[in-house]
């Protein structure tokens, strides 16, 4: 390839410095005159009959200009999988959970909202609840949506190869179960939304979201009009990791009042409300099953996980498909059987977080990994090189995996931690592990995930970039636009870019499943490619050349291989005017994964991903052995994420991922009781400070994706499936104990100190 | 009960008619428009509504505007002097300690406040001073380059 000047850059993000001179506007940021203030009233009870719901005493609170309950509201269910809705705005006829809403209201001011909401005297009766997803797999439990006898609302179980077989053939057997918590997403920004509707009930809505064109669509659902009818604008967004993919009562709330009222009106989400009523990460039961040969081979494998799914879908479908899929990659697996259960129970919802499914089952396969290695005196490293899948093998579900840098994160991951001094050889209490993982860059299965760009070049030159690429702080509008460049031959400030505006800018699906540089990158690419097309054409002509023999780089236009025959960029936009061309350039891509057999892969198998990223998690530890407290002094994170756009902010992805992590490894935990959560605050919760980061390397492995633009693929998510188990590993090379529950936290490491004594 | 407060926010004056129940958090926002200080739970507990008053760091929304009259008060806004950013504010743009950013105003400010007191802190210092200012995005450790990163 050709030498990169934008591309492979460590440029800050375009809205840098927006962000640190205090001068970037969030949701919460922008206000209207005459804007409403709106409040929810949310469940009290895990599971109940609403027989009434008594607004009359809210509506009379001074400053109140609307209250509603679900008997106001269209009866149109929503939700993000389209074959798994099952959630209104506002409950109707029956809450599931504790948290779930109940009724709204508008005022002009909090305290008013505030005041009415107290006010409103809601009827229940209260029905029998379920908090565990066993219990409430069991005939008889308490059915919490009535299509859903069982309570199990996604399901998938597929076998690849022949595993009693294969179990048969084995020279070793292994068998664990495994639990994990609920993890709350925690974005810094709370879930925020401003509407206001015109004469003509045109919504806008200004919402803290990572995907305005699904949000636009499932409005549109939600209040029962056609989607031109809505317009998202995403401002900046103060984090998601997989949160703000949901539409959420705020969002419908705002849109519903703005049209009654004819007012903008505004909801934000107190903290409390984003631990507990929007979604966390699915806690789940893990069975696994292994059977290896004596060589070291894995031979088989059976694993059954059952997901709580709390109160409602969200994802289910994609997530279960998701933690069972990836439990083939990123080792060689011909012999597999799953079975994935989402289940209801009247607990919070899970949801997307990133990595969607796997840490989970990263957790269960890479420990258990660690404990075969042992026994069979083999040491993990090797182990996980052995079996690592290589770039171009077939693999059993028809996923086609055109780069694979996995072998190289290992032992690059190995050398960086000190792997071969360390492992087995510190003082008790001190210990390294790893654990390897892989993910997919954005999904290839549906139509709809389709992203589209714009570029146009203007009379003086200038370049717009259009994308409906939702940049939630990752800095998707950074590297797009740097795609952008480096394809027109321009320096990344000669883009302006606008994005995720449904109304102005090209279908996006969004940030979510790590596609957003592939897809949005790739339109960008070809949108980019268009424009300087038409611009090569006219010089082209002027210069008497082919337009193929030309090449655009440093703002110039030239012949390739003699940058002295050619002009400025700027030359070549007044000769493309002069020559009676109508202006302006407008290139455009549109860029789908490409998907030979489209599937949801819940039934068929296929190819799932356009690519799919690899990496090494390496921990080093040291455990307190007199308090339990495990610190986590180095971490390596070794990411194959294709061609990194920008270095500097992939290895942003990866530190912030990484600590994600390991907040999940060691502290993070969201915990109920009878449904109720008892700790919906930073004070109680176990958010990493920066007290706890270890020294975190991270060492990129390139390679060069044929379907990336670039050669790029996934960065930000697939980092945080491996730390966890990374450190479980480092744990047990430390003291000796394995895990099989997460967090570890210091009294469970007492209490297993304790037990290995006797 | 309303009542007119006399702020003294980046260095400029200002009176304000409110609430005297507000807190400086919402008195900032809502009343004086300025949205660089953020809110990330209203409780104390993530410090995204720092800002300075009388060159130390406080939590605006734990603090009564009514309480902090008169005082020099300092936001986001204000850091800069004549339209030049402070060196703060040009490390972490420059050392990608902001994704985000729904952190950064009080990071900054936190870190501001931290050296002016120690000015050649270690690196554990560093971290114990932006200890009650969570980030969710970054894993701390390019903002805590960006700020070591301007001792000379
Ligand atoms: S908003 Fe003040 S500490 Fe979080
Ligand atoms: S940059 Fe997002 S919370 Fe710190």
């Amino acid at each position: 390839m050709n030498r990169l000047d934008v591309v492979g850059k460590r440029e800050p993000m375009l809205d840098a410095w927006d962000k640190a001179m205090g001068r970037a506007r969030f949701t919460d940021d922008l206000t209207l005159p005459g804007m409403l203030y709106g409040k929810i009233l949310r469940s009290p009870l895990a599971h109940a009959k609403i027989l009434h719901v008594d607004l009359s005493k809210a509506k009379k609170v001074a400053g109140v200009k609307g209250a509603i309950s679900g008997k106001d509201i269209p009866k149109k269910k929503y939700g993000i999988v389209p074959m798994a809705k099952d959630e209104y705005a506002l409950a109707i006829e029956k809450v599931r959970y504790i948290g779930d809403e109940v009724a709204a209201v508008v005022a002009t001011t909090w305290e008013a909202a505030e005041e009415a909401i107290s006010k409103i005297r809601v009827d229940f009766e209260e029905l029998p609840a379920v908090f565990d997803p066993i219990e409430a797999m069991k005939p008889g439990a308490p059915i919490i949506h009535e299509e859903v006898p069982n309570n199990v609302s996604a399901k998938i179980h597929k076998e690849f190869g022949n595993v009693e077989k294969a179990f048969g053939e084995s020279d070793f057997l292994f068998e664990d179960t495994f639990e994990t918590q609920a993890v709350n997403h925690a974005p810094l920004e709370p879930h925020a939304a401003l509407a206001i509707v015109d004469p003509y009930g045109k919504v806008t809505l200004w919402a803290s979201t990572q995907i305005p064109f699904f949000l636009r669509r499932n409005l549109a659902t939600a209040l029962d009009i056609p989607e031109s009818k809505v317009r998202v604008i995403k401002p900046k967004v103060g984090g998601g990791f997989g949160q703000k993919i949901d539409q959420y009562a705020k969002d419908f709330c705002a849109a519903f009042f703005a049209a009654k009222t004819g007012k903008p009106v505004k909801f934000v989400y107190e903290r409390e409300e984003v631990f507990t009523c929007t979604r966390q990460r699915h806690p789940m039961h893990i069975q696994l099953k292994t059977g290896m040969k004596k060589d070291g081979t894995i031979w088989s494998q059976q694993f059954k996980v059952i997901a709580d799914g709390g109160a409602y879908n969200s994802t289910a479908p994609l997530m279960i498909t998701l933690a069972c899929f990836f439990i083939m990659l990123p080792y060689r697996l011909e012999n597999l059987l799953f079975e994935g259960y989402h289940v209801y129970t009247n607990k919070p919802v899970g949801g997307a977080m990133r990595g969607h499914g796997i840490p989970q089952v990263r957790f269960a396969v890479e420990t258990q990994l660690d404990r075969i290695s042992e026994k069979m005196e083999i040491d993990p490293l090797d182990l996980r090189l052995k079996n690592a899948f290589q770039a171009g093998e077939p693999h059993p579900a028809k996923l086609l995996v055109q780069s694979c840098g996995f072998s190289d994160t290992l032992r690059k991951a190995a050398e960086e931690i000190g792997w071969k001094e360390k492992r087995g050889k510190l003082p008790f209490g001190r210990g390294v592990g790893l654990a390897g993982a892989s993910f997919p860059s954005g999904v290839s299965n549906m139509s709809h995930i389709s992203s589209g760009a714009i570029v146009k070049i203007e009379r003086d030159g200038s370049i717009t970039l259009l994308t409906g690429a939702a940049d939630i702080g990752q800095g998707a509008e950074t590297v797009i636009s740097q795609i952008a460049a480096e394809e027109l031959g321009v320096p990344l400030e000669d883009i302006r870019i606008t994005a995720a505006d449904t109304e102005i800018t090209p279908l996006d699906p969004g940030t979510f499943g790590s596609g957003v540089t592939l897809r949005a990158g790739n339109a960008a690419k070809m949108a980019a490619c268009s424009a300087k097309e038409k611009l090569l054409e006219a010089v082209a002509e002027k210069m008497e050349a082919r337009s193929e023999d030309l090449e655009a780089k440093n703002r110039r236009i030239y012949v390739k291989g003699s940058p002295e025959r050619g002009m400025s960029f700027q030359e070549a936009i007044k000769y493309y005017q002069y020559s009676d061309r109508p202006m302006p350039i407008i290139g455009r891509g549109s860029y789908s994964p490409p998907a030979k057999e489209p599937t949801t892969l819940l039934k068929e198998n296929g190819n799932f991903s356009p690519a799919y990223s690899f990496m090494t998690q390496a921990a080093e530890v040291e455990v307190d052995t007199r308090t339990g407290k495990v610190k986590v002094l180095k971490m390596v994170a070794s990411h194959d994420c294709g061609r990194a756009i920008n270095p500097m902010l992939v290895e942003g992805q990866l530190e912030g991922s990484v600590v994600g992590g390991m907040g999940q490894a060691l502290y993070e935990d969201v915990m109920t009781e009878k449904g109720q959560v008892l700790n919906p605050s930073f004070l109680d919760y176990g958010l990493p400070t920066a007290m706890e980061i270890p020294s975190i390397i991270s060492v990129e492995v390139e390679t060069d994706d044929p379907e990336g633009p670039f050669g790029a693929k996934e960065s930000g998510e697939g980092t945080q499936l491996a730390p966890a188990p990374a450190i479980i590993n480092a744990i047990y090379d430390a003291i000796g104990v394995r895990f099989h529950s997460l967090p570890v936290t210091p009294e469970k490491v007492l209490k297993a100190l304790h037990e290995k004594k006797k | 009960m309303k009542k007119i407060l006399k702020l003294q926010v980046n260095g400029e004056e200002f009176e304000v008619l409110t609430e005297t129940h507000k807190t400086l958090l919402e008195v900032l926002r809502e009343d004086l428009g300025l949205t660089g200080t953020k809110r990330g739970c209203d409780l104390g507990t993530c410090g995204a509504c720092t800002v300075l008053i009388e060159g130390k760091p406080y939590l605006s929304c734990l603090t009564l505007a009514i309480d902090v009259q008169r005082k020099k008060i300092i936001t986001i806004e204000g850091l800069s002097e004549q339209g030049k950013p402070h060196p703060l504010q040009k490390a972490f743009v420059e050392k990608g300690a902001i994704q985000c950013g729904f952190c950064t105003p009080g990071m900054i400010l936190t870190a501001k406040a931290f050296l002016d007191q120690h000015p050649h802190p270690q690196e554990g210092e560093v971290k114990r001073a932006i200890s009650g200012n969570l980030c969710r995005c970054t894993g701390y450790v390019k903002i805590v380059e960006a700020i070591l990163s301007t001792i000379e």
